[in-house]
């Protein structure tokens, strides 16, 4: 009912006939904070605690595009959505920015008018089933229902998977996750699908957690990342390259700690990255210290997975593809120059 | 004030061309405003394959069918779910209106207990009780519960043997729809000879047993001649027959037990409008208290009955759209959910599923406004 009415809201907006501006800089730094679409509550992503405080890779980008922006991390107001409102959240205007582990896909960027500025997660759709079954690998899920959450990619990878492989199957399309896990933890399908990453979340709201097995396999390339309405290009180039500085500080092994030390190293691509030399910042229209605000505040990409996703969160998930290039990952910063 | 009928001609017309106006601009603007910004608009969409698969469909189905297709999916299981929960919510709903207006006090706080607890509820909570509710009750498919040869249920569904062609099935809805409509006709007739002959014909039961006696003999007359699929186990769960989901039971336990509650008041309150002289009268008359409420007072209180009863029928096909809290995949899961994420057209779909709703609405109203004409002619005659 959230959406319609956020649909309608839409509608409405489109029918008054206002246009967004096209400029949402400028929008931010008059507003003096930063509006960010993010997910209902998935662990290590974004999630809420008791107090209201938002925490999760998805969250820190959040932040560290405010503290790039308006020089302070904490200048974010964000805004749960559903996985069908979160285009027209953005398309609308309510959301500055959508980070909300979102596959990227050609569709998406090319007719939903918007743009995505980026990977920050190689994810993969996967399949988790009960240890009592026996399978070890998606393709002996014959005739199996499958419980999964409405409004994703996870629906048309399911099917394009059973499809090839020539396996009969039911899907049972839930409109939010909490009832996906309850429905599963309840006996009603034989394997629930999504993202691995969200399996690995889901697998401890279980009554049993250690029942379950998430399958290695994954189905799908699941590129989670932010996106900003299409268009407005300045906009855009400054998530990206909010994105680029968490990894380029990990690369440069810059980060939360090592920010002071850092400020006096002789290297150049330190200096530049600093804000000490040449004029990456002005050229993105913000201060030119703004990736040592980046770093200061929120941290690297390798300090922000581990905190998050990794070996000192709950979840417990290996770099593997999400390590950065030279370790033999995927995580490409483009140069600082 | 007295207007001369140009003038009050004059100021329609120019209201009317105004809303005109108002709409021309309004959809030109949001086709303008979603090109300028790169969303793509139109109906072309409907065309484009859907790709998911639909674990509920009463009309074919596949991946590779289209997103039109997948529009009429969801309006038939929303039709297909909100008219069994309203033949159901109509019968629950007058079986408590009798507990209520019953003499006997343990039936009276039996309706009373029902009623205030159902509809004090939020439905939506309801929808997720019963659904959890069947879901813990059901076995695990290996060990599933076998009814009669080949009937099997478990978490599931309920699985039943089911004709090959799927003509069968037109044959039997075609005996039933026979069935009702031949009732009517012999019921007319019978009534027709009781008003003649002041008593009752003999054959005054048939018209009630018609819309069951049709199907009942279809279904006899195909069993010799049509295969059954059977179901049967096939890798984790059965395969073959018709499955009915549990989604589609916790729906309508749902839809059908909170609207009865409603269903319930408007019927008691009806029967308590008519004069409670109208009872004395029929008793001096020496008629039964059973032919009493059936002859005397139900006749005067439809009157009463029909048009909050239409609101409510409306509410429970709109509330019907709290299915997809459920994962029944009715017309808002279906083509408002799943749909629009696949192609992006909000405007588009959101149109077309509020118009769905809208033509639903109107058109039941329409029918019952007309029933409604005549059930009031007959009673002013």
């Amino acid at each position: 009912m959230k959406t319609l009415g956020l649909s309608l809201c839409a509608l409405a907006t489109v029918c008054a006939g206002t246009s967004v501006r096209a400029d949402t800089l400028a929008d931010v730094k008059q507003r003096g904070y930063l509006k960010c679409g993010v997910s209902q509550g998935l662990p290590g992503f974004s999630t809420a605690d008791k107090e209201g405080h938002w925490f999760g890779i998805d969250v820190d980008l959040c932040r560290a595009i405010a503290a790039a922006v308006l020089g302070d991390q904490s200048k974010v107001k964000y805004t749960p959505l559903s996985a069908k409102e979160r285009f027209t959240a953005l398309q609308s205007g309510e959301i500055d920015v959508l980070s909300r582990n979102t596959s990227y896909t050609l569709q998406r960027d090319a007719s939903m008018g918007i743009d995505f500025a980026g990977v920050i997660y190689y994810d993969g759709q996967g399949f988790m089933v009960h240890k009592k079954l026996g399978v070890t690998s998606a393709a002996q899920l014959i005739n199996a229902s499958i419980c999964i959450n409405l409004g994703t990619t996870t629906e048309l990878n399911v099917a394009d998977f059973f499809r090839s492989q020539k396996i009969k199957y039911k899907l049972v399309t839930f409109e939010k996750n909490d009832e996906v896990v309850a429905a599963y933890d309840a006996g009603r399908c034989d394997a629930m699908s999504s993202d691995q990453s969200g399996l690995y979340a889901d697998r401890t709201k279980l009554k049993h957690p250690e029942d379950h097995v998430v399958l290695p396999e994954k189905i799908s390339k699941e590129p989670l990342g932010p996106a900003v309405r299409h268009g407005d290009n300045r906009w855009g180039d400054i998530v990206r390259w909010t994105l680029f500085t968490m990894l380029e500080g990990e690369e440069l092994e810059v980060g939360m700690n090592t920010v002071e030390a850092a400020q006096k190293s002789e290297k150049p691509a330190v200096r530049r990255i600093m804000g000490a030399e040449g004029e990456l910042g002005k050229n993105l229209g913000l201060a030119p210290d703004f990736a040592r605000k980046i770093l200061s505040q929120v941290g690297n990409y390798g300090e922000v997975f581990e905190r998050n996703l990794g070996q000192s969160s709950p979840l417990k998930i290996d770099r593997g593809v999400n390590n950065l290039w030279l370790k033999g990952g995927l995580h490409y910063a483009m140069p600082f120059r | 004030m007295n207007k001369s009928p140009a003038k009050k001609w004059l100021i329609q017309g120019l209201f009317f061309l105004v809303l005109v106006a108002f709409f021309a601009f309004a959809g030109h603007n949001v086709s303008t405003q979603l090109k300028m910004r790169g969303i793509s608009s139109g109906f072309d969409f409907l065309k484009n394959q859907a790709g998911f698969g639909i674990a509920f469909h009463l009309i074919p189905y596949s991946e590779t069918s289209s997103l039109g297709r997948v529009f009429l999916v969801g309006a038939v299981n929303t039709l297909f779910v909100s008219i069994i929960s309203i033949v159901f919510a109509s019968v629950i709903g007058l079986v408590i209106a009798l507990f209520r207006i019953s003499p006997l006090p343990v039936l009276r706080a039996i309706g009373v207990t029902y009623v205030e607890t159902l509809r004090n509820i939020p439905l939506l909570l309801q929808f997720f009780v019963w659904y959890f509710a069947v879901l813990r009750q059901l076995p695990m498919p290996l060990e599933s519960w076998r009814i009669g040869k080949s009937i099997y249920l478990n978490i599931r569904g309920l699985y039943l043997p089911f004709p090959e062609d799927a003509a069968a099935v037109w044959i039997v809805i075609g005996a039933l729809i026979a069935g009702l409509t031949l009732g009517h006709v012999a019921r007319a007739l019978a009534q027709g000879q009781r008003v003649r002959r002041g008593k009752a014909p003999l054959w005054n039961w048939v018209p009630f047993i018609l819309p069951l006696l049709l199907p009942v003999l279809a279904l006899l007359y195909l069993r010799s001649r049509v295969t059954f699929t059977v179901p049967h186990l096939e890798g984790f769960n059965y395969s073959g027959g018709a499955q009915i989901i549990p989604e589609l039971i916790a729906a309508i336990a749902a839809l059908s037990l909170y609207t009865a509650s409603f269903i319930a008041e408007i019927i008691r309150g009806a029967v308590g409008a008519v004069s409670k002289h109208q009872t004395e009268a029929a008793l001096a008359l020496g008629l039964k208290p059973r032919q009493v409420l059936g002859q005397i007072i139900f006749p005067q209180a439809m009157g009463h009955i029909l048009p909050p009863l239409t609101s409510q029928y409306l509410n429970l096909i709109k509330n019907s759209s709290l299915a997809a809290a459920i994962a029944f995949p009715e017309l808002v899961l279906l083509f408002a959910g799943t749909s629009l994420n696949v192609s992006g057209q909000a405007v588009e779909i959101m149109m077309m599923t509020l118009g769905f709703y809208l033509v639903v609405s109107l058109c039941l109203s329409a029918l019952i406004n007309l029933y409604q004409a005549r059930v009031l002619s007959y009673e002013r005659r």
